[in-house]
């Protein structure tokens, strides 16, 4: 056999082997997990005449069996309303969701509570992530309590899940979350998630509120908890290098639309976007010898509310163009790689940007 | 699932330095630790439980008969024959008559607030939880309510229904309901925005389990404690009731009665005269105090 | 003030808060100069004790705060300031800025009524003067459209803009010295580039001193000419901030540098620093950071480490810090 088809069948060997199917699993390791079509949540804003917050404006995407997809975004871009969207915990205004090959809340798919026992999420650590008048140990069983699981089982699933997370359920479990630290109560926040077994999980900011050590040892434990439990994961944040370190693959939202998606080192080493460029230039360096004399981009993300025409980033991108105002790009793939998308006018020939190339390197 | 040690070796198990080493409580019993160590909210709440305990046991307590009637011992001053605290403007005993009075007193001030609490909880909880047109529903409901002083209100009701103490103990209740549905929706609204909440939701969770398990617990605390300010302003207005006319009937001892019957006779004994509205008074700053101190011991920010 | 004298001087800070129940030693004996010019960061974790230093700079402390040390600002004996002359160094000669402009600014007044009240009331300049000067300070923080903006409610701005007026505010009386209490931690990661990069400009222009207090490592390498990284209310290794960086002397400053996650490769764990910071109202005997140290021996439980300045400008509280070998 030819070197080249050794390795093709060798590469599909192992494609289909590191995809270990769920017992639940209907759609078979090819079908992605979850997809996303055209969802969209405006929020009407009161007294401004019909304005209203464009939250999610049409965001599609998709989310593979076992990976992690990333989601990175500054405030006012919609990731948080686009977890809540994705658990209906909002309920879109228009778009679908297909769960292993169901639609969701439609005719002939899967209920929302459906969805909800194959899919848990993850809170940022803040002080009303936990019930205050709840030990520890009733947060994490609740869940199984309330999907049909009787009390007492209930109970063991919370020690063994509270054990898994790293912390010790005799110690832990009857204490209240203000006597925790902010780093054992995103470990309880994560056992609470888990204690359903799910099957995909969505992480709202996870360690945005934690200390940077702390921070580290929850990467560490997500990763760890993903193996062992054939996790897939939505990992929502605002912090570039977290995202990077933790995805497979990225997707970046501005002012609630995809701007880029693809893998996580193809994005980081060749961004295509302007605002994934300014984003990622805009990382310190953590070498003051380094040190950036003028900022890569000016100006606050601008406010959902009242979006710019046609692109929403032509008010702070370097290479706005009439055409950018007329009409809002659509995701175009570079060079020819259908995994990495980019929504530019400058990456479409065909779109009269000046600087447009049919795809760069 | 396998229990494999893939999972880094657990951190937080290391010795003691991570475990909380100040004991467990929960948030009542902190609560009641606060309360022990309140010098002040323990010396009044005793005063409370006497004057309750005293209104409880008043058949033991009392020296004479609250209904027997003397001639000649009208209108006494205090300490004429062994009559404590005097006597009224009929003959009977002024401390027979006050303890006996505290329990009409306290029971129209007690229950109304508790059936107030529950009813008026009750739709305040479903206002905040539900929102939209529910809410609205009731609260303009209350806000309807609202609108009257509460003594003009209690008063209207309870003329309107003839008076007596079933019906001053209704009108005092619906009195009390509008206000209590708002601190109840008002805390119940703030919880019902917290993460805790739509992670309760997110494992599909039924609106009843949710309000049950999550929300109960942390309206109470403030419903509890406007209940207890407001079992004053109750004993205030059930002895305005009833000094007009609209509480209990003559010959039962009453203090707001006591008040009313003793008004003309204040330039003959003007002590004993005043002892029912001392008590009235005592009573209604007591509890006032006590429930103050007890805001005080719950309201910390954990 | 002589030039030699510095900006800030703070030897064995002591700040402890007494409450009902349990005392918490928030800081434990911190001490620091900064001359002027300079710009200091402090570097610690929640916990740290490292907002409670900067606020005993300018004695903002609740009431129940026990502060004993010697803290020198801008030339005056701050612990022993009363009523007046404590006001007049703060926004004064001091000034500071904090981490949620929100909350900082008051949403009823417009942001030139803010500027100009504390303008007026440090130099009793005069209505028009004191809006021409809030219009130059809108200006030099780069404010776009800063006429229009000085009519502006603090709600009318993005965060961005929010956190530039308060800078504003806070140079309005040319202060010598400013200090910074997480001013960028709320803010996106574009805007924070643009604070960072503006404050230090100003502060080199105006020839300011800075004490900025952070939490990421990545924020005290753009902005800090030297860093004291604090652990559980001390100071545990001090230095330039190149050389702390490359080289961190302390286990806790090594173990920061190792769990801050900056392109580590993506199949590897991260190398986290196990266990979780102390209760501040129970500290170990000995070496706070030591249940947590790789690098722990039997002395460290015995006895606080002391300091140890391996290299002239460098200073490390580890017992496992040797002098010699850097002799």
């Amino acid at each position: 056999m030819l070197d080249s088809q050794m390795e093709a069948l060798t590469d599909m060997a192992t494609a289909s082997a590191t995809v270990e199917l769920d017992p639940r699993d209907r759609g078979g390791a090819q079908q992605p997990l979850l997809i996303v079509r055209d969802l969209l949540k405006h929020f009407p804003v009161k007294g401004t005449g019909g304005k209203s917050v464009q939250a999610v404006d049409g965001v599609s995407f998709e989310v593979q069996k076992g990976e992690t997809l990333g989601i990175v975004g500054e405030s006012g871009c919609g990731k948080s309303t686009l977890a809540r969207l994705l658990l209906h915990l909002i309920r879109p205004d228009s778009g679908e969701l297909v769960f292993d090959g169901d639609p969701v809340d439609a005719p002939r798919g899967i209920t929302v509570s459906a969805l909800r026992r194959q899919v848990q999420m993850v809170f940022q650590d803040s002080y009303s992530s936990l019930n205050p008048r709840m030990p520890v140990r009733d947060s994490v069983a609740f869940g199984p309590f309330v999907q049909d699981t009787p009390k007492l089982q209930a109970r063991e699933i919370a020690r063994d899940m509270l054990a898994k997370v790293g912390l010790n359920p005799d110690q832990f479990g009857p204490r209240y979350p203000h006597e925790l630290s902010g780093g054992q109560k995103q470990r309880v926040n994560i056992a609470r998630a888990l204690a359903t077994n799910p099957r995909m999980v969505i992480l709202d900011e996870p360690v945005s509120a934690l200390d940077k050590s702390v921070e580290a040892q929850v990467l560490n434990l997500l990763r760890a908890l993903k193996r062992q439990f054939n996790l897939t994961y939505v990992f929502i944040s605002h912090d570039l290098m977290v995202v990077r370190y933790i995805s497979d693959r990225v997707l970046v939202m501005y002012l609630g639309r995809v701007v880029e998606l693809g893998p996580s080192e193809k994005i980081f080493s060749a961004p295509q976007h302007p605002y994934t460029r300014a984003l990622l230039a805009s990382q310190p360096s953590m070498d003051p010898a380094r040190r950036m004399e003028e900022p890569p981009i000016t100006g606050d993300p601008p406010n959902p509310i009242d979006p710019p025409s046609g692109c929403r980033f032509r008010t702070r991108c370097s290479f706005a163009e009439a055409v950018c105002e007329a009409s809002s790009p659509g995701l175009a793939s570079i060079g020819g790689d259908t995994a990495h998308v980019a929504a530019c006018h400058m990456l479409d020939r065909a779109s009269g940007h000046s600087l447009a190339t049919a795809g760069s390197a | 699932m396998s229990q494999t040690a893939t999972l880094p070796a657990s951190p937080d198990t290391f010795e003691d330095q991570a475990a909380p080493e100040t004991k467990i409580r929960s948030y009542w019993q902190s609560v009641g630790y606060r309360l022990r160590h309140d010098k002040m909210t323990i010396f009044f709440g005793s005063i409370v439980i006497l004057i309750v305990l005293a209104a409880i046991f008043a058949p033991l307590l009392a020296p004479f008969d609250p209904y027997k009637e003397s001639i000649i011992g009208r209108l006494k001053p205090m300490g004429w024959r062994n009559h404590t605290l005097g006597t009224d403007e009929l003959g009977r005993d002024m401390l027979t008559r006050l303890l006996y009075g505290g329990r009409v007193s306290l029971l129209m001030g007690i229950v109304p607030v508790i059936f107030a609490t529950c009813v008026g909880g009750m739709l305040g909880v479903i206002a905040g939880f539900m929102g939209g047109r529910v809410n609205t529903g009731i609260m303009r409901t209350m806000d309807v309510f609202y609108a009257f002083p509460s003594v003009l209100l209690a008063v209207a009701i309870s003329g309107a229904m003839g008076g007596g103490m079933l019906n001053g103990m209704l009108a005092l209740t619906l009195v009390f309901i509008p206000p209590m549905c708002r601190v109840a929706e008002t805390a119940t609204t703030q919880v019902r925005s917290l993460d805790f909440i739509e992670a309760a939701r997110a494992t599909g969770a039924g609106t009843f389990i949710i309000v049950r398990h999550h929300v109960l617990g942390n309206v109470l605390g403030p419903v509890f404690i406007y209940a207890s300010s407001l079992v004053s302003v109750s004993i205030l207005l059930a002895s305005g009731l009833s000094f007009l006319g609209l509480g209990v009937r003559p010959p039962t001892a009453d203090w707001g009665l006591m008040l009313s019957t003793l008004r003309q006779s204040i330039y003959v004994v003007p002590v004993v005269c005043a002892l029912p509205g001392l008590a009235i008074f005592v009573t209604s700053i007591c509890f006032n105090l006590v429930s103050d101190g007890l805001r005080a011991a719950m309201d910390v920010r954990m | 003030m002589s030039n030699t004298e510095p900006l800030a001087e703070v030897r064995d800070l002591q700040v402890s808060f007494v409450g009902r129940e349990n005392t918490v030693h928030a800081v434990n004996g911190v001490s620091f100069t900064v001359n002027p010019g300079e710009v200091l960061c402090i570097l610690g974790e929640s916990g740290s004790g490292k907002s409670v230093t900067l606020r005993a700079l300018m004695r903002l402390l609740p009431p129940q705060a026990k502060i004993e040390g010697t803290v020198r600002a801008a030339g005056q004996d701050v612990l022993a300031l009363k009523g007046k002359a404590l006001r007049d160094l703060r926004g004064g000669a001091v000034s500071m800025i904090f981490q949620e402009p929100m909350t900082a600014l008051d949403p009823v007044y417009t942001v030139g009524q803010q500027i100009g009240e504390t303008i007026r009331r440090h130099t009793g300049a005069s209505h028009a003067q004191a809006r021409a000067r809030a219009l130059d300070l809108l200006n030099l923080v780069r404010i776009p459209s800063a006429e229009r903006r000085l009519d502006a409610y603090p709600h009318e701005l993005s965060g961005g803009l929010r956190q530039r007026a308060m800078i504003a505010m806070a140079l309005s009386c040319d202060p010598k010295l400013l200090l910074a209490d997480e001013p960028t931690t709320a803010l996106d990661a574009t805007v924070q580039i643009q604070v960072l990069i503006l404050l230090r400009k100003i502060q080199r222009e105006l020839g300011m001193g800075m004490i900025f207090v952070t939490h990421d490592l990545g924020v005290a390498a753009e902005i800090a000419d030297t860093v004291a990284v604090m652990y559980a209310g001390r100071v545990i290794e001090s230095g330039p901030v190149g050389r702390i960086m490359s080289d961190p002397l302390h286990p806790y400053t090594a173990g920061l540098l190792s769990s801050t996650v900056h392109g580590q490769p993506r199949d590897q764990d991260i190398d986290a620093i196990p266990g979780s910071p102390p209760d501040m109202r129970r500290l170990p005997t000995g070496c706070a950071f030591a249940p947590r140290c790789p690098r722990r021996r039997d002395g460290c439980r015995t006895a606080i480490p002391a300091e140890r300045f391996p290299e002239p400008n460098r200073m490390a509280a580890c017992i496992a810090v040797d002098e010699a070998a850097f002799a």
